[in-house]
């Protein structure tokens, strides 16, 4: 069966030391990522954050393989990383299903690659869309999927393989409030179920808490790690988490460190002080007379 | 659970189209906030559950339901099935009155056949088996030339989309060679090939490639990168990768690529039949004028424009059927 052991894993350790990345572009270097340093330990379910453009995609691909860090080292277990590979399964913003494979062959994909039988990988995708609660759709081409499901589809595709970390690139960002909720739980069944390391990247506050048993935040390009915070909920969580004291205390802390870097990201002319002047401003006059 | 949650503040209604008024019979406000509660602040009102709904309603499965159905589903396609052959009976009544009156409306008709010559002469046609091995000849070329320039081209545009050098190498004698019409090929390939018959499948060849190797270029210019990365994460090889992603994503524009290749095949085989040939439907097309039997010019003419029609026709129904993914709707 192609479902990895639910035993707690020993690996899937990943480290990320003094990492540097800079884009060569006609204006110059553009530095996206400087001197990170992280660590996901084995089984554990981390987040990133941050505003947008300072380097967590940039960082995930990394440890993907698809971009060389100019300095400083991704290593996986203890081994560099040197390319893309299945043990480091990935899901990607855009849907990224194979319109041209059913839900199941996409499923089979990374086995197929792997060299697995026809009937075998058959079976282990069965079970894994079951797990998903996609078994209806096994026949069905992407196109006729909602976002939800194409995006529980990459999460299962990724997993079917038994990589030993999941990358997940804002993997929720495209749905809408409710079904990313309900993705969120499944991710989290997913996640405890195979006992799988996780790099989360986001930039949903909520969504990180709710997920996370630890986040990064990162500071506006280029990149570094701002903090790093250990969230105490206990688990299983649910909705009603949301409306606990350390989850909304949890959310002004992540919320103040976010916004600091998000103004900074914006360019340096904002700051709170210039939006609040604009504020009396929008006040005093009609939206008309601002037009 | 929502239904838990909300515990007192809800108050159920049962009247299913007045969820927007208060129960105790206070009047409605008017359509100006329609869809806002007049009740207390914050309250909830549920309307009384639905008794399931099928979310398909399953079919009238008898003939005439299956009929109808088909009819209605079909309607665009069906009128323009009628509007096409309105139509071209429009245009065959049209040259059947030009050509019976002898009409000289600065463009002369004098010597065109008209509608019952040409079926006359058909009809002789058909009869004798030189007509069929005329278009036998002419298929079988198109055949060669076209399977030629298909099994070059794809494999060829699809590399040149990968490796950036190879398409820097080859891609600028393909647009020199490229803009040069088939007939102006034919005096070359008289020379080059040591047959006529080569030469002509050679033309054929020609004229099918170069569409067929830009459209797989194009194609290739525009495979979704993300798609390439989620196989490679998954394990896929470079080799695995060209035929499980590269190839399913160009396939839909090399079959665009086919069907233009395939046009432009039989406009360049009638050229070269014409000049060159002995055999062929471009052939009889242009020996019926030095012979002057003006019916068989027409039905020439006629029998290419059919034989052209069918074989886009049979390109795309190939591509439907290797493109299952694409017709879903
Ligand atoms: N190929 C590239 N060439 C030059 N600069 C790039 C390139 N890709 C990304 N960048 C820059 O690097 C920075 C980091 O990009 P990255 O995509 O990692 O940000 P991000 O944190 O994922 O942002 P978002 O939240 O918008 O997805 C951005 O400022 C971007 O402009
Ligand atoms: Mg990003």
């Amino acid at each position: 069966m192609a479902i990895p052991a639910t035993a707690p894993t020993q690996t899937g350790l990943i480290e990320v030391t003094g990492f540097e990345l800079a884009y060569d572009t006609i204006d110059g270097a553009v530095i996206a990522v400087s001197d990170a340093d992280l660590v996901v330990n084995p089984g554990e379910f981390v987040s990133i954050i941050g505003p947008s453009g300072c380097g967590k995609s940039t960082l995930l691909n990394a440890v993907a393989g698809f971009l060389k860090p100019t300095a400083g080292q991704v290593t996986v277990d203890g081994e560099a990383v040197k390319g893309p590979s299945a043990d480091r399964g990935m899901v990607f913003q855009q849907y990224s299903l194979f319109p041209w494979k059913t839900v199941r062959e996409n499923v089979e994909f990374g086995l197929k690659m792997r060299g697995m039988g026809r009937s075998e990988r058959a079976v282990a995708a069965r079970t894994l869309l079951g797990l998903a609660g996609l078994s209806a759709f096994e026949n069905h081409y992407p196109d006729r999927l909602s976002g939800g499901m194409k995006q529980r589809v990459g999460i299962v595709r990724a997993l079917a393989t038994g990589p030993k970390v999941l990358l997940l690139d804002e993997p929720f960002g495209a749905l809408d409030a409710q079904t990313r909720v309900i993705m969120q739980q499944i991710l989290t069944n997913l996640w405890q179920r195979l006992g799988i390391s996780v790099l989360f990247v986001t930039h949903d506050i909520d969504e990180a808490i709710f997920l996370s048993d630890r986040i990064y935040v990162m500071t506006a390009r280029p990149g570094c790690i701002k903090a790093e915070v250990t969230v105490p909920l206990p688990r299983p969580r649910d909705a009603a988490l949301q409306l606990s004291p350390e989850f909304i205390r949890l959310r002004a802390d992540l919320g103040a460190l976010i916004r600091e870097e998000s103004l900074k990201a914006m360019g340096g002319e904002l700051n709170e002080d210039a939006l609040k002047g604009l504020a009396v401003n929008l006040n005093g006059s009609n939206l008309a007379q601002v037009v | 659970m929502t239904r838990a949650a909300v515990k007192s503040n809800v108050k159920m209604h049962t009247p299913l189209h007045v969820a927007g008024t208060p129960a105790d019979g206070a009047p409605c406000v008017p359509s100006a906030a329609p869809s806002a509660p007049v009740t207390a602040s914050g309250a909830i009102l549920l309307r009384p559950e639905r008794a399931p709904v099928a979310q398909v309603v399953t079919a009238d499965g008898s003939l005439p339901g299956l009929a109808r159905r088909w009819l209605r589903l079909n309607m665009p396609a069906i009128r323009a099935t009628l509007l096409g052959a309105l139509a071209i009976s429009l245009f065959i009544l049209a040259w059947h009155v030009v050509t019976v009156n002898r009409m000289d409306l600065y463009v002369r008709f004098l010597n065109v056949p008209s509608p019952e010559q040409v079926l006359e002469s058909a009809r002789t046609a058909f009869s004798t088996g030189a007509f069929f091995e005329h278009i036998a000849m002419s298929c079988r070329r198109i055949f060669i030339g076209f399977a030629i320039a298909a099994l070059v081209a794809v494999p060829l545009g699809m590399l040149m989309g990968r490796f950036a050098l190879l398409k820097a190498f080859v891609f600028p004698v393909c647009e020199v060679l490229r803009p040069i019409p088939a007939i102006a090929w034919v005096p070359m390939a008289i020379m080059l090939w040591p047959t006529n018959e080569q030469s002509i499948v050679f033309i054929t060849f020609l004229g099918a490639f170069f569409p067929i190797l830009i459209n797989t270029l194009h194609g290739m210019a525009n495979v979704d990168e993300v798609l390439v990365r989620a196989a490679r994460c998954l394990g896929a090889s470079e080799r695995a990768t060209f035929r499980e992603v590269y190839f399913p994503a160009v396939l839909p524009q090399v079959f665009t690529g086919l069907t233009v290749g395939m046009g432009v095949a039989w406009v360049s085989l009638i050229a070269a039949e014409m000049i060159s040939g002995q055999f062929g439907i471009g052939y009889f097309t242009w020996e019926a004028y030095s012979l002057v039997q003006y019916p068989d010019i027409a039905l020439g003419m006629i029998t290419i424009g059919v034989l052209g029609l069918a074989s886009s026709f049979l390109i795309r129904l190939a591509g439907r059927a290797v493109t299952p993914w694409s017709r879903t709707k």
